[in-house]
């Protein structure tokens, strides 16, 4: 069993679990905790546009990725703001619209799209060192943005009206945390793909939620829980040889239900006692 | 009369086809208690969220403190409305009253000082929840967690209190408990209280207003048959199966014992 961790891809793959797992508990806790997984389930099906003009016009299409979810989440965040009653049909129409593209883009390519697949469903065990470095940087980036704007983005998360009072800018706040969770949603693209995303945004900090009543807490569980899921995925993807993606979201959502069976459970005995 | 700390002059707002607000005139001194009465949908939570700012009027005039509403909001201690936010949020009772002194951090990142987290153990000692404070808010009672909103308002250093039925989802007890606390507070700052119950209120407050989609101003706390009338003067369809006219004939029964 040892043997695979001397392959480098092996390698690169765990420390792509580990930093995407990083990134997702903490943007992820904000996910849950403002209700707001609809709109990451939005911003991630946008980013596949992204990735269909970078296989159009030939560029990275992770840079596609990111250009296409920091427009959504944009796009959302304004949209709701505005749009009143409608903002829920906003989303989904971006979030239909952005696979539109994304499938129209890659069909008028010339050639056909060889790694699509991963893009769809996530491909772990082939992350570049390149990428690597670009998920160091984001982690860094969000670490640093949630530390200094903590007070803040929990004021905005809970109350916004209070919050709006107090004066604090809670429009631009709250766009600049949909761009961090889009940045998150292109990281997570590597690991689980574009259509399984929102699944491994949203279940660690969730879990998380069950056993912890601290913000900062259910951050650090969401993240633990998060590389306990992405590894366990991948090992019991390459035992079996079945995907990788698909794998992990399968591992996430049976913790889900036993996290949920067990807190049931709790609950009986308590109300028992 | 010393000058208003908040004053609304022919101030006008409608939601969508609906008059909501129409020409309110209103000063708030300071050491007001102010009790603002009328039925539901009658308009008094957007009166409140015209002066804090949240909506601007479609005609009139708004200062608070001799200012636009949103330049001195942060001086206003506003008590929302029970449930507008989830109590099951993974937030503590001290955290809740910290977001309290945000609106008085003028820095891009806020950051709270010792300063702030002394007034807040003031704010939680005065409502005697302080050793809740490590409480997650929702694990709490009712009426601890109407306190905890009114020390997160107290913690805004306010000038005045503006509070939307704050005591709608607590037994009478409690309601008795709270508006008692709410008479020492006056001492020091003008208050406001929104209710569609005329019940407690009307023994605290040193006026009285009806508000439905007007605002009638009563500038006694006494239920005289004037008023009655003049409450009478609300449209009649929102009488005939409204709150108000049933509390008010209650509070007449109460008079003559």
């Amino acid at each position: 069993m040892i043997e695979i961790l001397y392959f480098e891809f092996f390698r690169n793959a765990l420390a792509a679990g580990l930093l995407a797992s990083i990134a997702c508990g903490i943007m992820g806790t904000y996910v849950v905790v403002k209700k707001i997984s609809f709109i990451s389930g939005g911003i991630s099906h946008s980013a596949f546009g992204g990735i269909g003009l970078g296989y159009l016009l030939g560029f990275s299409p992770i840079t596609g990725a990111i250009i296409f979810s920091l427009a959504a989440a944009l796009g959302i965040g304004i949209a709701s703001k505005n749009g009143g009653e409608n903002e829920d049909t906003v989303i989904a129409t971006m979030w239909a619209t952005g696979m539109a593209l994304g499938i129209l883009f890659i069909s008028l390519a010339p050639g056909y799209a060889p790694d699509l697949m991963s893009y769809l469903f996530g491909n772990i065990l082939f992350v570049p060192a390149g990428d690597l470095t670009l998920m160091l940087i984001l982690d860094v980036a969000i670490i640093c943005i949630v530390w200094l704007f903590y007070n803040e983005f929990l004021a905005i998360s809970f109350d916004e009206e209070f919050a709006t009072i107090m004066n604090i800018p809670v429009e631009r706040l709250c766009l600049l945390l949909l761009c961090l969770i889009a940045l998150t949603v292109v990281m997570l693209i590597k690991v689980v793909g574009v259509i399984l995303v929102i699944a491994l945004l949203t279940i660690p900090a969730a879990i998380a939620q069950q056993h912890s009543e601290n913000l900062k807490k259910i951050m650090f569980i969401a993240i633990v829980l998060g590389i306990v899921f992405t590894f366990t995925g991948m090992w019991i993807s390459y035992l079996a040889d079945v995907p990788s993606g698909a794998t992990i979201i399968i591992v996430a959502a049976i913790a889900y239900l036993i996290s949920m069976g067990l807190q049931k459970f709790r609950k009986t005995t308590v109300s028992l006692q | 009369m010393s000058k208003a700390i908040i004053s609304l002059e022919d101030v006008w707002f409608r939601y969508k086809d609906t008059q909501v607000v129409e020409a309110v005139n209103l000063q708030i001194y300071d050491h007001d208690f102010l009790g603002i009465i009328g039925p539901n949908g009658g308009g008094k939570t957007t009166l409140l969220k015209l002066i804090l700012g949240l909506i601007t009027p479609d005609r009139g005039r708004i200062r608070v403190l001799g200012g636009d509403p949103r330049e001195h909001r942060t001086s206003i201690g506003y008590v929302p409305q029970y449930r507008t936010f989830d109590f099951a949020f993974p937030i503590s009772v001290s955290q809740m009253v910290l977001t309290g002194r945000l609106g008085h951090i003028h820095k891009t990142f806020r950051k709270y000082s010792r300063e702030d987290h002394e007034i807040v153990k003031n704010c939680l000692e005065m409502m005697e929840i302080y050793d809740l404070r490590d409480r997650q808010v929702g694990q709490l009672s009712g009426g601890q967690q109407q306190k905890v909103m009114l020390a997160r308002a107290l913690a805004t250093n306010p000038r005045i209190l503006l509070l939307d039925e704050p005591t709608n989802h607590v037994d009478a007890r409690t309601e008795v408990n709270f508006f008692e606390i709410l008479k020492e507070l006056h001492t020091e700052i003008a208050i406001v209280v929104v209710s569609h119950d005329i019940g407690a209120i009307s023994t605290y407050v040193d006026r009285i207003a009806c508000m439905n989609q007007k605002l009638y101003i009563h500038d006694s706390p006494e239920i005289t048959g004037e008023m009655v009338a003049e409450t009478y003067r609300c449209p009649v369809e929102l009488i005939a199966h409204g709150v108000p006219h049933r509390v008010l004939e209650e509070h007449k029964n109460m008079e003559n014992k």
